[in-house]
């Protein structure tokens, strides 16, 4: 390094603790050796968030929030703004990436037990951002005012006024209206370009700051800062974050934009998943579609909220379904206090956990199929089975976590 | 590493299993072709003589129309029939008030209608037509029950009456299927018309997303260069870690 190069960041230290940073964040974090595939999602969910904040921002640029312009301005910038349908592309595909990645990050997390102690906290802020996600997803749904957008909305909505005595008066204060109008649509723009991505961005650093204090697990669930080099205090399975995966990540990057380009530019519709055919027509107030689902990423709640179909307890079954629906999400921030499993991966865990992980992906993923489907008998009684493995996962968990043949830990991690 | 492929393959293909089909009238497959320029040249001619006297495309400019290889010149002498210019929105040539009137409701915007259809519904739907006393127009559809458009193309394809027989293919042979059968011969040919429904589908999915062709082209340029990438990231990647392993 130059002398010049020495002196200016000399200066700036004085001011500012750059180096400082710069080393405990980078150069110095030191992360486990031993990253698999499941530890690309982190650094690819927050590059679909710099994705969705730049291409939401150009989209704000042309856009309208008006019940009447909404659907027309979406048009206008997919014809004659140019490549703002490259733009808004890239923004709708976005939304769902950004669910792939962070599911499978989640999934890696509980793969790998890394909500568990120390990281209960961490675990926490995740499902923050996790429920920032999903209301961000939701806003965002509705501003193309398509058909899709209005009646997805309409029972989200009226999922609040199932609630009982506060109900109505809650959905009339989102709405700022009797029903879903103009008012409601330019309040969810407000909520989704301004305060949402705010309360986004300062939650994904709250949960980088976490991470690097108490520092990434692996895919062993041992910690690496208990095995440190006598002489230097540096763990010794441990590599620092910069260069080795910065390297790493960005091959990850590469990887995920191919996928990510490819719907972008060969199925930006992905057959109906992506961008639903139905919202390709206008929202109209009068007509409700035959069948109403939400995207793909809502239909395993979406699936819950539907598989109630009795009143129980003097309680209507619609709030039943809204009660289980919310619970199916919140039970997730449970989770480091619901393992009693004396390992963290699932490496040395036992058979019962490996069946019931199994059991607990092939219910949502049944679950999320359902959702899409309009219900018939047969489905309304598999979508009542699955709900209830979906909920044993996490309630039976301390009991079988408990007894579960476990593999001892290694002392060091392995390659 | 197999769990994990197992894992990825589930997650990844999961929504592909909702492609099951949809219970209702089996739909014709569209013969389309979006680079074909003469066909997608006809079924414009065709979308502004028949279909955009009643229905909109108002998201639409005229002289994006040079997409399909016209001039502005011909643009303006093939495709504005009104007194817009060629830089305008293709819009009705009927008030919306007038539309509701005539037909009960509003002829939909046909803009982006191929996105929310389909272009074999939109296929099947153009040659559904049947004759049927008991609407209000005289018509009525085999994939769209008691549409409120009349027949619009009826001189070109002649007129249709429904047949229904029940046959004996179904476990309690009282299955009924319903057919089309051409009553009154119009002045296209059956291939013909087939033909001339296809351009015109052709054109509404051009029209629906204009930007389709461009967008599969610089997307081919997108992948070479991703992939070029790749295999520079991962030797970049092999490089920094050699000292780890």
């Amino acid at each position: 390094m130059s002398k010049e190069k020495n002196s200016i960041m000399a200066w700036i230290d004085k001011r500012f603790p750059l180096t400082a940073n710069w080393k405990a964040h980078l150069t110095e974090y030191y992360a486990p050796k031993n990253f698999n595939f499941w530890y690309y999602f982190g650094s690819l969910a927050f590059l679909v968030l710099v994705n969705q904040f730049i291409t939401g921002i150009f989209l704000t640029m042309n856009y309208k929030p008006d019940a009447s312009l909404a659907f027309a301005s979406v048009e206008y910038i997919m014809r004659d703004v140019d490549y703002g349908w490259l733009i808004r592309y890239m923004h709708s595909t976005g939304a769902s990436m950004f669910f792939v990645v962070v599911y499978l990050h989640m999934f890696r997390g509980m793969m790998y037990g890394s909500y568990r102690k120390p990281r209960e906290l961490l675990w926490l802020i995740g499902m923050g951002i996790f429920f920032v996600l999903m209301s961000l997803a939701f806003t965002g749904y509705i501003l193309p005012w398509g058909q899709m957008s209005y009646w997805g909305a309409q029972v989200i909505v009226s999922m609040f006024g199932a609630i009982p005595v506060i109900g109505d008066t809650l959905s009339h204060w989102l709405l700022g209206d009797f029903m879903l109008s103009d008012a409601a649509l330019n309040r969810f723009f407000a909520y989704h370009v301004v305060t949402l991505p705010i309360l986004l961005l300062v939650l994904v650093v709250v949960h980088i700051i976490a991470l690097h204090e108490v520092g990434s697990n692996n895919p062993d669930g041992i910690e690496i800062k208990a095995n440190r080099d006598p002489q230097t205090n540096i763990p010794v399975d441990g590599i620092p974050f910069h260069p080795y995966y910065t390297v790493k990540d960005i091959f990850g990057v590469v990887a995920f934009l191919i996928v990510f380009c490819g719907i972008i530019f060969f199925a930006p519709e992905f057959g109906g998943y992506f961008l639903e055919h139905n919202n390709f027509i206008p929202a109209n107030t009068l007509q409700t579609p035959d069948h109403i689902a939400p995207v793909w990423y809502f239909t395993p709640y979406y699936s819950m909220l539907r598989a109630v179909t009795v009143n129980f307890l003097g309680v209507d079954a619609k709030l039943w379904g809204v009660i289980l629906m919310a619970a199916s999400v919140i039970i997730f921030a449970f989770l480091p206090w619901l393992d009693r499993s004396p390992v963290k991966s699932i490496r040395y865990k036992g058979p019962i956990f490996k069946f019931a992980l199994a059991m607990f992906v092939l219910s949502f993923v049944v679950l999320g199929f359902l959702g899409m489907k309009s219900p018939t008998p047969l489905y309304t009684l598999l979508a009542q089975i699955f709900t209830f493995i979906y909920f044993a996962f996490f309630i039976l968990m301390p009991w079988y976590s408990k007894i579960d043949k476990t593999k001892p830990e290694p002392t060091r991690v392995k390659e | 590493m197999n769990k994990i492929k197992i894992a990825i393959i589930i997650f990844l293909l999961a929504p592909l299993a909702a492609f099951a089909a949809e219970p209702g009238m089996p739909l014709d497959p569209a013969p389309i072709d979006p680079r074909d320029n003469e066909s997608l040249q006809r079924g414009a001619e065709t979308f502004v003589n028949y279909c955009l006297t009643c229905h909109g495309a108002s998201y639409m400019r005229y002289n994006r129309h040079r997409d399909l290889g016209y001039s502005e010149p011909e643009i303006l002498d093939k495709l504005v029939l009104t007194d817009q210019k060629v830089g305008d929105l293709m819009l009705s040539a009927m008030r919306e008030k007038e539309g509701e009137q005539w037909f009960g409701v509003v002829p939909p915007d046909l803009s982006v209608t191929a996105r929310a259809r389909g272009a074999d519904w939109l296929y099947t739907y153009l040659r559904a037509f049947y004759r049927d006393d008991s609407t209000v127009s005289g018509w009525n559809n085999l994939v769209f029950d008691r549409v409120a458009m009349p027949h619009v193309l009826w001189e070109l394809q002649g007129e249709q009456i429904l047949v229904t027989e029940t046959g004996g293919s179904g476990g309690d042979g009282k299955e009924e299927i319903q057919s089309l059968h051409l009553e009154v011969p119009g002045t296209l040919t059956s291939a013909e018309f087939d033909q001339y429904v296809a351009d015109l589908v052709n054109y509404m999915v051009y029209l629906s997303e204009p930007v389709a062709n461009y967008r599969k082209e610089l997307g081919l340029y997108v992948m070479l260069f991703l992939f070029f990438m790749l295999g520079l990231t991962y030797a970049l990647k092999r490089e920094y870690w050699r000292d780890v392993h």
